[in-house]
């Protein structure tokens, strides 16, 4: 099987290249996974440089962009992949070796969003309630991994990494606002304001197309519009 | 060659549950604290617990600590401490209840209380009918944890030093912790951080089997850093084979399947469990589970074309209950086998999964070790928390459900008993001139350049010897034959040469490290397993088929140096109960 791969060392490299590598295919079995491909390809090459941990799709550090797609390695069949596969760092965000991205602007605005329950009452002995009505608007918010798949999928988030927040943020804003259990909605909804930190979502929906947790960034922040606008009658 | 030095009251290895547990902490008691780790926070192997932490919160059904702890004792096969378990049965309840006001999105009950479901070796009244102890975010719980602790850290300003990997601690002559040397992965570049305090939260050694649940990165890092620094590891042969691996793969299928109503059946479409557990069936606890399985696969009863599974049951839960219950093993199903689980039993087998063992502490989390005073000294300044500890919780078999319990309870413990000692303790001990002598010796020789063997081959060797020498079932035979073989390994580790010596993020540098922290940690659990005679909870040898209480209810203590394993007495009493004697163990 024939693969296409980012390589930037930047201690030897001057620019980016293409590394076109084989797998033999006694090596592949019907069931692997992309990841698999790349041990065995590190294997062969040590020097070929990608994150990995879990291999199941919960700890997120393996995103790339697999045949032009943001995805998770370790839970893509190779046998779903077009050959060559080409794999390409996330795109959008400083490569610090191969397939490895600096992920601090990815993390600063999640951090920006103040990631964590708000909630200044006196603590309770116990468990605050909740119902289950309620817990149910947590599902399809909090399952977040953070492998910034939608972020770097993102035009919006392409050019101004700095300014928009990003779908992934803006995942984690509403995750918070939609818990019964925070009381800072409105402070929340006050710092999203302006041009630039919501509103460059121009609902292009990439985020919802690669999340590999089949996540919906999109309606999230279509539900911070929402808030917005009742707040402000 | 100049290294810069950062000074903090406390520094944190690992920032899966029980580091961000015990950073959350002592940040809020505005200690200075340094988290390293060598992965961002949250893909740490927390993120992949599922069915749950147990506390009793009697939400479902009656229940009290008392009982939790009976069931520990019995589950731990009568060696957990039973100090150290009373400690964390009592203190359950808060640590869950402190998790749903960090903002844990737990399933909910209709009266709005914390959800809790069936986990396997579960009581009423000291062995009576089954209870439902386990608290859930559906089967998402560490993940939705370790998200929540991460977040809290966010907003208590800890400071994180992430894809740092520790290369040695600093002790002094005294056998004072002073800190540790470690490396910023994406530079290469070193850093001494010097503490008052360290806390080693490193995780277990999942890796050192072929087939696991574990994440890549469960390297066993802490538990090799510590028997560098002349701490003996304990209990290192009881490691648990988890019931419920995905046959052939690995990746885990909780518990939790079977306390929502799964059950496993063989060839023959028996459910088998209740041949080897009337009461429990199912549910008995894991040691007990795995060897029903292993057994029917040995006596010609598994499935498929190879007979070496069995099958886990959903199909006739409905599919609401499953996908409700247990969304996140749906999805994990459906990308590895294609397959619903609501409609297509799942095939299982035993899987490496769990590291009892580890480096001891007492119930402050204080590492202690055999000097002259006695077998349990604290080394001052050293603490170790959850799976890389041996506290010792777990005794010889865990139960599921207490090991997000044991990361929340003693990382906070330690953190706790950290805030009394910098008290006492207000200035940094002077580094010693040798201080980073043994870290960079162990950087220095992966510098040497020319032919040799790989780190892959060594690694993929390493695993397959302990999968086959060292797992469910046990005999002198198999074992010494595997020592043997983990020891010719260990010697060729020597002559195992990098070809990529760059400097940034360098993968193929921390996988060398890793397998060199593997390779202590097999010798240790190779060797502890080859002296103990007899069975008891995941320790299961053919040749010693009995548990042997009059000689052999004791921790073991494997020391690197001389490569031996010496013991020291289980503290079978609790702090204010009753002690629970050794029982004959029925489920």
């Amino acid at each position: 099987m024939k693969f296409s791969i980012y390589r930037y060392n930047p201690e030897q490299d001057t620019a980016p290249w293409m590394q076109d590598l084989v797998l033999d295919d006694s090596r592949i079995r019907p069931d692997m996974m992309l990841l698999d491909a790349l041990l065995l390809l590190k294997a062969q090459d040590e020097t070929l440089s990608f994150r990995r941990s879990c291999g199941e799709g919960v700890c997120g550090s393996d995103g790339m962009n697999i045949n032009g797609r943001n995805g998770l390695a370790c839970i893509t069949p190779l046998a779903s992949l077009g050959t060559p596969v080409t794999v390409r760092p996330l795109p959008g965000m400083p490569v610090i070796r191969d397939l490895i991205v600096d992920f601090e602007p990815f993390y600063r605005q999640y951090r920006a969003v103040s990631p964590y329950l708000i909630n200044n009452d006196p603590v309770p002995e116990v468990e605050r309630r909740q119902s289950p009505q309620q817990r149910e608007q947590l599902d399809g918010l909090y399952e977040c991994i953070l492998c910034a798949c939608c972020s770097t999928a993102c035009p919006s988030f392409w050019w101004n990494p700095d300014k928009f927040l990003g779908p992934a943020a803006l995942l984690q804003s509403a995750r918070f606002m939609a818990d019964s259990r925070d009381q800072a909605t409105d402070e929340r909804l006050a710092e999203l304001e302006g041009p630039f930190r919501l509103f460059r979502c121009h609902t292009i929906m990439n985020c919802v197309e690669v999340c590999p947790k089949g996540l919906n960034p999109t309606r999230a922040i279509g539900r911070i519009k929402e808030l917005m606008v009742k707040r402000s009658i | 060659m100049h290294i810069p030095n950062r000074r903090f009251d406390t520094l944190i290895i690992g920032a899966g549950g029980g580091g961000l547990r015990a950073a959350l902490q002592l940040s809020s008691a505005d200690a200075h604290v340094a988290v390293v780790s060598k992965v961002f926070p949250t893909r740490s192997h927390t993120v992949a617990a599922q069915g749950g932490v147990n506390a009793a919160l009697a939400n479902v059904r009656p229940d009290n600590w008392h009982w939790h702890m009976f069931d520990t004792v019995k589950g731990s096969d009568y060696l957990g401490d039973q100090d150290a378990i009373e400690y964390m049965c009592r203190a359950a309840p808060q640590a869950v209840y402190e998790l749903e006001h960090f903002g844990v999105p737990f399933s909910r009950l209709d009266d709005g209380r914390i959800y809790q479901r069936q986990f396997g070796g579960q009581s009423m009244n000291f062995g009576g009918e089954q209870a439902a102890r386990t608290c859930a975010a559906a089967d998402r719980t560490g993940h939705a944890i370790l998200h929540s602790l991460y977040q809290q850290n966010i907003r208590a300003k800890t400071h994180f030093f992430d894809e740092f990997f520790a290369i040695d601690l600093i002790r002094d002559a005294e056998g004072c912790l002073l800190g540790a040397l470690v490396m910023e992965i994406a530079s290469g570049e070193l850093l001494l951080i010097q503490a008052k305090t360290t806390l080693l939260a490193t995780g277990g050694a999942g890796q050192l089997f072929r087939t696991n649940t574990n994440a890549l990165i469960n390297t066993g890092d802490g538990m090799a850093m510590a028997l560098r620094a002349g701490i003996p590891l304990q209990d290192m042969e009881f490691f648990q084979f988890h019931p419920t691996g995905i046959a052939g793969k690995g990746m885990l299928i909780t518990e939790g399947a079977r306390g929502e109503g799964g059950y496993l059946v063989n060839a023959e479409g028996a459910r088998f469990m209740e041949r080897y557990a009337a009461h429990a069936k199912d549910l008995a606890s894991r040691d007990v589970v795995s060897r029903a399985i292993a057994t029917e696969i040995r006596e010609g009863r598994g499935c498929g074309e190879h007979r070496d599974h069995v099958l886990l049951k959903l199909d006739h839960l409905g599919t609401e209950t499953v996908h409700k219950r247990l969304p996140a093993v749906c999805d994990m199903v459906g990308t590895f086998l294609g397959t619903d689980p609501a409609e297509t039993p799942i095939p299982v087998a035993p899987t490496a999964h769990y590291t009892m063992g580890g480096i001891p502490t007492n119930r402050f989390a204080q590492v202690i070790i055999p000097e002259q005073q006695g077998p349990e000294e604290p080394v001052p300044g050293l603490y170790a928390a959850g799976e890389c500890a041996c506290v010792s919780v777990h005794g010889a078999n865990r139960l599921g459900g207490n090991s997000l319990l044991d990361i929340l309870v003693f990382g906070r413990a330690a953190a706790n008993h950290i805030v009394d000692f910098l008290k006492e303790n207000r200035y940094h001990r002077p580094l010693p001139d040798d201080a980073v002598e043994q870290g960079m010796a162990r950087l220095a020789r992966w510098e040497q350049k020319g032919e040799g063997e790989s780190v892959d081959t060594l690694r993929t060797e390493l695993a397959l010897v302990m999968e086959e020498n060292c797992g469910v079932f046990r005999t002198e035979e198999v074992l010494s034959a595997g020592l043997d073989k983990v020891t010719a390994l260990a010697g060729r580790l020597a002559d195992v040469r990098l070809r990529d010596h760059s400097a940034v993020f360098n993968t193929a540098r921390i996988e060398a490290l890793e397998l060199e922290n593997l390779m202590d940690v097999a010798l240790a659990t190779v060797a502890s397993a080859l002296q103990r005679q007899e069975s008891r909870g995941a320790h299961s040898r053919i040749d010693y088929p009995e548990r042997d209480d009059v000689h052999w209810l004791k921790h073991s203590l494997y020391d690197r140096t001389t490569r031996t394993v010496d013991y020291k007495p289980v503290r079978t009493k609790p702090i204010t109960v009753n002690s629970f004697p050794p029982k004959e163990r029925v489920y």
